[in-house]
Formats: C-alpha cells, sequence, structure tokens
C-alpha cells in the first residue's frame, strides 16, 4: 500500500503504456467557496482509455474536484491539463466543447424539456451534427426505457431513469473524458448494476476515460483500474485498485465495518496513520 | 353593441401591448431572477429609434422599423452587460432598484436627445379604417393585434423548434445543468435581454400611431405590464399575453363605462384581486412548462 501526501507525482501503476501522456492531469489544485477552502492542493491523474476512482466520506471535497476540472468552479491555484492543454481558467462551455463532459451529482436534468430536448442539449456543442441520429441510437440501446419516453418531460422521470439520462446527455457530447459523480445515488442495486454495466462498455467499447467519484465503494473498486482516497480536501491514498481492496483501511472504512459504535472510534485513531 | 365591440378591440391591442412588455418581463425573469422594471421604458426607447430612423431620417416605415429593433437588441445586451451582469447575486432589492434607476435614466436620456414634445410618425396604419358595415376599426389597433399574434407564433416557433431556443429554456430551468452541457450560458442570457428589448421596441413602434412617441410614455404601460404578468403567473409566455389582453380589456371597458378615473386604477385592482386570491396567476402550474 502506499501512502502518499498531497501530491502524486508518481504515474498510475496501471497506466496502459507508462510513456503515453494521461489524458487528464490535475497538479495541485486549491479551490474554495467564499472564504472556504474545500479541496487543498490536490494532484492526479487520468491515463488515457482508463477508469479513475475518487472515493472519500460526505463533504470530502469529491464533487468539488469534479466541478473544478469541468470548469464550473475555478481554482485559486494550481493547474488542470486536458490532453496536455491547460484549462483551469477556461469557461466550461469552452471545456465542454474540448471533449470533457460532466454527469453531475443529482442528475441535473432539464425538468421541463423532454427526454429527447435533454439529449439534444448534451450535443449542443457538436459540429458534426449529422452523426447525431446514430448516436442517439446508441443511446437508445444502452438503455431502451428513455427511447418509450422521449417526449415525456424529463421532471417525470423516475429517478434511475434520470440517472440514465444524465449519463446519455453527457454522451451525446461524444466526450474523450467523463466525470461521473455519484452515479448509483438513491438507485436500487439492479439499477447500479446496469448504470455501471454501461459505463463499463462507454469505457471498453468506446475508448472513454472515465474520472468516477463514489459512495459505493466496492462497485468502484471493482469498475475503476486506478483509485485515490479523499479525506477533508486532501488525497491520503492512491493506488490500483486491487491493491487499494486488499488495503485494511480500505477494507475497514470504505468496504463496510459492521460495528458502526467501535467503528468512530477506531476511525478517528487509524485516520492519523495515513498522514 | 357596436361601441362595445369596437372599445373590445381598442381593449385587445392596449393589452397586446401590455402583453409584449410583460412578456419581455417573464422572459428576463425566467432566465435569471432580474426583474426589470425598465422594460417600458425600452418600449419607449423604441419608439425614438423608429422616430429617428423614420420621422428624421426619411427612412421607409419598414426599415426604419427593422433597424429600431435591431438597434434595440443591441440596447438590450448593454444592459445586460453593463448594467445586470455587475450586479447579478447581489440581494433582489439592489437588482430592483438599478432597473428602476434605469428606467429613470433612460427618460432623461431620451428626453435630452430628443425633447420633451410629442413626437408622432407616419405609418402604413395611422387614420386608416377598417369597416365590417357600420363598425369601424382603427387599422393602427388592428396592426398591433395582428402583429402580436405573429410575433407570438415566431417566438413560439423559436423557443420550440431551433437549438438556439430550446437552449434558452434549457437555461432558464437550470443554468447549472446549462453549464455542465456547454451552453455559453453568459451568451443566451445577453441574447434574452436582446430578445426581451426586441420585443419590447415591436411594441413602442406599433404604439407610435396610437399614442404619441413621449418619453414618459413607458413609464405608465411598463408598470401596468406587471398585473398582466402577474396575472399570467409571472413564468409564462402565453401567460403573460392572455394576462395583458384581459387587462387591456377591462380597463378599456372601465374607462368606457365607469366614472373617470377607474380607468388608471383598474390594472393595479387586479393585481391585488390576483394576488390575493390566486397568487399563483391563471397559467401558474401550467405555465411552467414554457418558456
Ligand atoms: N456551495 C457551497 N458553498 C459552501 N461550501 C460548500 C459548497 N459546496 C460544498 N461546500 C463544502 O465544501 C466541502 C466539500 O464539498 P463537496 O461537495 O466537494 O463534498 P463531496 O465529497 O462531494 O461530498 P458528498 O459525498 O456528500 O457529495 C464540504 O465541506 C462542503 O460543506
Ligand atoms: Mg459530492
Amino acid at each position: 500500500m502506499d501512502t502518499i501526501a498531497s501530491t502524486t507525482a508518481e504515474r498510475p501503476a496501471a497506466s496502459a503504456s507508462p510513456s503515453a501522456a494521461p489524458i487528464l492531469k490535475v497538479s495541485n489544485i486549491e479551490s474554495y467557496y467564499g472564504p472556504i477552502m474545500a479541496i487543498r492542493g490536490v494532484s492526479l491523474e487520468v491515463p488515457r482509455g482508463q477508469i479513475v476512482t475518487v472515493l472519500g466520506a460526505n463533504g470530502a471535497g469529491k464533487t468539488t474536484i469534479l466541478k473544478t476540472i469541468s470548469g464550473v468552479l475555478d481554482p485559486l491555484k494550481g493547474t488542470i491539463e486536458f490532453e496536455g492543454q491547460p484549462i483551469q481558467r477556461l469557461d466550461a462551455d469552452r471545456i465542454v466543447r474540448m471533449g470533457l463532459s460532466h454527469v453531475p451529482e443529482g442528475r441535473e436534468v432539464f425538468p421541463f424539456l423532454s427526454v429527447r430536448e435533454n439529449l439534444m442539449m448534451g450535443a449542443y456543442t457538436r459540429r458534426d451534427r449529422r452523426a447525431i441520429p446514430g448516436d442517439l441510437e446508441r443511446i437508445y440501446s444502452y438503455f431502451p426505457r428513455l427511447k418509450e419516453r422521449l417526449e415525456q418531460p424529463a421532471g417525470q422521470l423516475s429517478g434511475g431513469e434520470q440517472q440514465m439520462l444524465s449519463l446519455s446527455r453527457a454522451l451525446m457530447n461524444r466526450p474523450k473524458l467523463l466525470l461521473l459523480d455519484e452515479p448509483s445515488l438513491g438507485l436500487s442495486p439492479l439499477l447500479v448494476k446496469e448504470i455501471f454495466g454501461i459505463v463499463k462498455r462507454v469505457n471498453a467499447e468506446e475508448g472513454v476515460s472515465i474520472l468516477l467519484v463514489e459512495q459505493n465503494a466496492r462497485m468502484a473498486l471493482e469498475l475503476a483500474h486506478y483509485g485515490y482516497v479523499i479525506e477533508v480536501g486532501r488525497i491520503v491514498m492512491a493506488d490500483t485498485c486491487e491493491r487499494l481492496m486488499a488495503s485494511k483501511d480500505i477494507q475497514e472504512f470504505y468496504l463496510g465495518a459492521k460495528d458502526e459504535s467501535a467503528r468512530g472510534e477506531r476511525r478517528w485513531k487509524r485516520k492519523k496513520t495515513w498522514r | 353593441m357596436l361601441d362595445f365591440i369596437q372599445q373590445l378591440v381598442s381593449g385587445v391591442a392596449l393589452g397586446c401591448v401590455y402583453g409584449l412588455i410583460a412578456l419581455g418581463v417573464v422572459l428576463i425573469y425566467k432566465t435569471t431572477e432580474v426583474v426589470n422594471f425598465a422594460q417600458g421604458d425600452l418600449m419607449m426607447l423604441g419608439g425614438f429609434f423608429a422616430y429617428t430612423f423614420i420621422g428624421i431620417l426619411g427612412l421607409n416605415y419598414w426599415l426604419g422599423f427593422a433597424l429600431a429593433v435591431a438597434a434595440m437588441a443591441l440596447v438590450g445586451m448593454l444592459v445586460e452587460r453593463l448594467l445586470v451582469r455587475p450586479i447579478l447575486g447581489f440581494p433582489q432589492f439592489a437588482i430592483v432598484m438599478a432597473t428602476i434607476g434605469l428606467g429613470f435614466f433612460l427618460r432623461s436620456i431620451a428626453g435630452m436627445i430628443w425633447g420633451t414634445d410629442d413626437l408622432k410618425i407616419d405609418t402604413p396604419f395611422s387614420n386608416g379604417v377598417v369597416k365590417f358595415g357600420d363598425l369601424v376599426l382603427a387599422d393602427d389597433k388592428l396592426s398591433v393585434i395582428v402583429a402580436t399574434l405573429i410575433l407570438c407564433l415566431v417566438l413560439y416557433l423559436f423557443f420550440n423548434k431551433t437549438r438556439l431556443g430550446t437552449a434558452m429554456r434549457g437555461t432558464s430551468e437550470n443554468m447549472l445543468a446549462a453549464y455542465y452541457m456547454g451552453i455559453p450560458v453568459k451568451r443566451v442570457v445577453s441574447l434574452v435581454w436582446a430578445i426581451s428589448a426586441m420585443v419590447a421596441a415591436c411594441a413602442g413602434v406599433l404604439l407610435a400611431p396610437i399614442t404619441f412617441i413621449h418619453s414618459n410614455v413607458g413609464l405608465a404601460l411598463g408598470l401596468a405590464s406587471f398585473p398582466a404578468a402577474v396575472l399570467g403567473g409571472f413564468g409564462s409566455i402565453p401567460g403573460a399575453v392572455v394576462g395583458g389582453i384581459i387587462i387591456g380589456v377591462l380597463q378599456t371597458l372601465a374607462g368606457f363605462y365607469m366614472a373617470e378615473g377607474w380607468k388608471s386604477v383598474f390594472p393595479y385592482i387586479i393585481l391585488l384581486g390576483v394576488l390575493l386570491l390566486k397568487p399563483e396567476g391563471l397559467f401558474g402550474a401550467l405555465g411552467r412548462k414554457k418558456v
């Protein structure tokens, strides 16, 4: 198990080829909400074609990292390189145009637009308008349920269907890198499996690189190649998912200790060992 | 009976003007949550631009109309960029004061440039009438009604059938999601102001043959359009137009059949009534689906 401080200079071990440049390289970013520092010097990489996951408790700063990458939030310090280009100062719409799509926490569909219109909004920045019908067909093959509800307002979909829509909408941008923020939130185990299955296919069949934030650590670690653990705005661990799963700390704090009352106490002590 | 129909048509025409102003207010409110109290003064400015192009420069009516509308699109974008964008995120009170201040500013600027005399332009609709037997209807009033219908149809098609229009609806429903889709939100907001100012300009030019062009013409009409927006549910574009027409008709009939003075307070009586009895407006529940 690697134990690292606030920097991760070394390349992820599972990188397809060590010489290939990562599609995303985040170096020492700091982001604030007003005066509150939400992430403190976070660095991470997503190798091209891989799935990387970020684990962490509520309020650790996972969403903030994704928002900072997609340009909804500007970092005060640090750099973000997407395909070798610095993007930390770009507006969100420019970043989407470059092929980086963000599936936000809580779906964020357009409630009164129809499902079809939501999907078309996902393709808003696309130049190759002719290819859009084909992409829609592919989305329907992933989620046949969406096809049945095309003319319905998205606000009338169930939570699970909205999550499918949110993911599909992002795919309509034909992203090279997909940021996924807790796609399993509030879904039944069966639906989580379905969504994760599609994520895996998107990665394997379309070669889309993925940065996945999840509370469901087991699913995330099984799906991803590489993982980071974040606590109170700092990255405290980074390793391949196999090794993370084997780690005692991860098993105890993220894969579920049974004894809830003892857990809080031990957790407090154990946390110290990571620093 | 003939009187009644004539009053009805006048009322609908006046109501269309209210509706067009209210439509702009609603459009801006839905996308940016800014309540623009200067919408009536934007309409007034549109009238003065038309006067400049048609009355002073002697251009063809339709060309002058188009130029006035285009110029107002620029004004709308300027207002958004210079006044609204910098204060976005301030308390609602500050924003309201800013748009009220903008109204004062526009009125005094117009007074300084074009003076305080009543101005008039020649339009194809000035002084003409259409006769149906004994019923005589003025062209200028009919033109307002027809133009409002056309404008509503164009806006409907734009918001429902085009990519940009759909993106505007999306932005007004969920601005954060619009950012995630790569929709250039700032440009979209700027265009919403442009469209609102253009609609106001249309109202201003259409109104020119009915009232005079004067720097205060937007004040009363602008204020009276708020009851229209509220009646329509303050969020629905069809609601704003229907609300405007209802208020225009009731006000005109009140002016004709009731004592002097009722006419000008009537919109506010309706406003209070709506707020007390049906605060969500006629289109409240359904209206949120539309822009
Ligand atoms: N809009 C905001 N304004 C102020 N503080 C915020 C805001 N959003 C998040 N924070 C704070 O920033 C910190 C990180 O929040 P963030 O949303 O990134 O956590 P998270 O890891 O995504 O949590 P969760 O698992 O609950 O989604 C938290 O302490 C949170 O309280
Ligand atoms: Mg989060």
